[in-house]
């Protein structure tokens, strides 16, 4: 069955919506402990934004690389990345995804190709580039294993000058790249028409020639029907393909944030197009969700992020002595950065 | 103590100039290893700016050869995920001048991923530049910024200054796990010397010239400088012992102190800015390890600071030259 056909299924539905769940409930567990000042730093939530991650990552498989943002958790969880790794990150703690050096910014994780974890909002692009043309050079040029590197960044990124540059490289040498571009309409408080001359950010892309266009970000299923298509034709043909996924986030751009730049109107507005009850609603409509399912999903995920925020304050912080680890590799013969 | 022997590479008698050194180093390194290609502004058709690459495109193709829009952020960052993804490129910015605009990839992630990610990330890149002045080329193409780059954790930064070094440093940078920038200065390229025989080790400073009577610690276009000036200090009967840095990042200490505690005076020669300079980090290890072996003020030669000019009086006068590192030495014995 294709992925197509599958997306109907029940089966296929839950994990969506549990993936999307898992992801609500992580940052509400987050916004409180950051709250309680149990986790600190900066931390930037990605609620409202979640069928983006979810319908995206559905479509990857175990060899594509993920590249991601300042506001990853979200990514990192639709990507598999281990749910009490990530959390013990947020604590700081030696058995965190990254070992406690990167915090909420910079999840890292071999095991799942997630690269992060980048802060600077366009600085991610030129090394998913180069992840790309790396597959590329490899050899993986046949047949329908081609690895994908999917790169996620926000409209902000659209501005910098690092964007453009990997648009154009990317292009010219026709590199296999899913750039997803979250346009949540703001660059932390800069609406998009006080930051783009432009703002059909699919246009721009387009202009570098590749296939480009904008996605309903708010509806999963959407989403992952355009990235269905477009992974398929990167693979197939090599080439970078181009998503603007239209999206908001309900809260505001970090903790810090008093969030002046909008109207409570505008938030409401865009909450009543929350992915989340859209897709159950949309379940319940086809009779592949009731309310004790939905209470049983409710439950299995607040139980995984319990078990994850106990794990995680136990967890082991790292010796001080430890500091100056990881700023070079020990010695020896050069070890592949992906295994 | 006695002055030790200067430190000289195994050569195989032949000689060559530094560009084609450079040249036959990444010949041969791309030879021995599949996952090694060259990318970066005219490497490939034009032969690269300063003919290093000149006729590899033949050999290895465009692929391995892969010239580069005029795009630093954007292909040094394609490098640091081709060396992520198994690749292990060398990526050629034109000057250093230049690099600024590639600094965010360099320091952000080539120097922050291993750390950042706990240890799971490793970035095997090789970034090569020219650096320096002394070619009438005006401010935009002739600073020396290295000194910048050798403060960043997380890098290793080379300055060969000799062809044995051009020849023999590119394959140990490029077996090392991490990012490693290599500077070769602009005016060092015509120069020509004895091929060393197989790679050199990267850690440590050569002693370029054994002496006595005072130290002077130079590194890349300095290094010539600063043995003309042992030649005119040697001509008064002064001997002079000139230490080559070679790694600007880590610095070789035991080298340097060693070489200080025998001459008791030290010159630091940097084509840098004299402010914040590299000079002013090895001035100050010098006074925290060897202080009370010192008999006299660390002197330091560094470039006036001003953006360099382009009129050849006015940019010989803003650079370190051999007398007026003689000079400084001179002060030390005052």
């Amino acid at each position: 069955m294709s992925l197509l056909e599958e997306r109907v299924t029940a089966t296929h539905r839950r994990q969506l919506l549990r993936t999307m769940l898992l992801i609500r409930r992580f940052e509400e567990v987050c916004a409180e402990l950051y709250s309680a000042t149990r986790i600190r730093g900066f931390l930037h939530l990605y609620v409202g934004e979640e069928a983006v991650a979810t319908g995206v990552m559905s479509t990857l498989r175990p060899e594509d690389a993920v590249v991601s943002t300042y506001r990853e958790h979200g990514h990192a969880l639709a990507r598999g990345v281990p749910v009490a790794a990530i959390m013990a990150e947020m604590f700081g703690r030696s058995t965190g995804c990254s070992r406690g050096r990167g915090g909420s910014m910079h999840l890292f994780d071999a095991g799942t190709r997630f690269l992060g974890g980048n802060a600077v909002v366009a600085g991610g692009i030129p090394l998913a580039i180069g992840l790309a043309l790396a597959d590329r050079m490899r050899g993986s040029t046949t047949g329908g294993s081609d690895p994908v590197t999917a790169c996620f960044f926000g409209d902000g990124a659209v501005a910098e000058g690092e964007f453009h540059e990997a648009m154009n490289l990317a292009a010219l040498w026709r590199l296999p790249v899913l750039f997803c571009c979250e346009n949540n309409r703001y660059a932390m408080g800069t609406a998009l028409a006080k930051e783009h001359a432009q703002t059909d950010l699919a246009l721009r892309a387009s202009s570098y020639g590749m296939t480009a266009w904008a996605v309903d970000g708010m509806d999963v299923l959407a989403v992952e029907e355009a990235a269905t298509r477009a992974t398929e034709e990167v693979r197939g043909g090599g080439a970078p393909v181009f998503l603007e996924l239209r999206t908001y986030r309900f809260r505001a751009h970090s903790m810090y944030d008093p969030d002046r730049y909008r109207t409570k109107d505008e938030i409401a507005a865009w909450r009543a197009h929350d992915p989340i009850p859209a897709l159950q609603e949309r379940m319940r409509a086809e009779d592949q969700l009731d309310d004790d399912a939905l209470a049983d999903l409710e439950k299995e995920v607040a139980d995984l992020l319990a078990e994850a925020v106990a794990t995680a304050e136990e967890g082991p912080l790292e010796p001080v002595d430890e500091l100056t680890r990881f700023v070079t590799s020990p010695g020896g013969v050069a070890a592949d950065g992906l295994a | 103590m006695s002055a030790p022997a200067a430190t000289a590479a195994p050569t195989t008698g032949a000689t060559t100039t530094y560009r084609e050194a450079m040249r036959e180093a990444i010949r041969e390194a791309m030879r021995a290893d599949e996952r090694v290609f060259l990318m970066g502004e005219d490497v490939g058709s034009y032969g690269g700016s300063f003919a290093v690459s000149l006729g590899l495109l033949e050999e290895f193709g465009p692929d391995r050869i892969r010239d580069t829009p005029l795009s630093e952020s954007g292909f040094v960052g394609a490098g640091i995920g081709a060396a992520l993804n198994g690749m292990r490129p060398i990526v050629e910015v034109m000057t250093v001048n230049f690099s600024l605009l590639a600094l965010d990839q360099i320091l952000n992630n080539a120097a922050s991923l291993l750390h950042m990610s706990g240890g799971q990330f490793n970035v095997p890149l090789v970034i090569r530049m020219t650096t320096g002045a002394g070619r009438q080329l005006a401010a935009q193409h002739s600073h020396s910024l290295e000194g910048w780059y050798a403060s960043i954790p997380g890098l290793r930064v080379l300055a060969p200054a000799t062809v044995a070094d051009a020849r023999g440093m590119l394959a140990p940078a490029l077996a090392d796990p991490d990012p490693v920038l290599i500077f070769e200065h602009g005016s060092l390229y015509n120069s020509s010397g004895p091929l060393p025989d197989g790679p050199v080790e990267l850690e440590r400073a050569a002693v370029r010239r054994a002496g006595d009577a005072v130290t002077i610690v130079a590194y890349g276009g300095c290094v010539p400088k600063a043995l003309a000036a042992a030649d005119l200090l040697a001509a008064e009967g002064r001997s002079a012992e000139v230490v080559d840095l070679r790694s600007l990042r880590p610095l070789d200490d035991a080298t340097l102190m060693a070489s200080v505690r025998r001459t008791h005076r030290a010159v630091v020669v940097d084509e840098g800015w004299r402010t914040g300079s590299l000079a002013a980090e090895i001035s100050a290890r010098i006074t925290e390890q060897a202080f009370f072996a010192l008999d006299a003020p660390v002197e330091r030669v560094c470039t006036a600071e001003v953006p360099l000019p382009y009129p050849r009086h006015l940019e010989e006068a803003a650079l370190p030259q051999p007398d007026t590192i003689a000079a400084a030495a001179r002060r030390t014995w005052e």
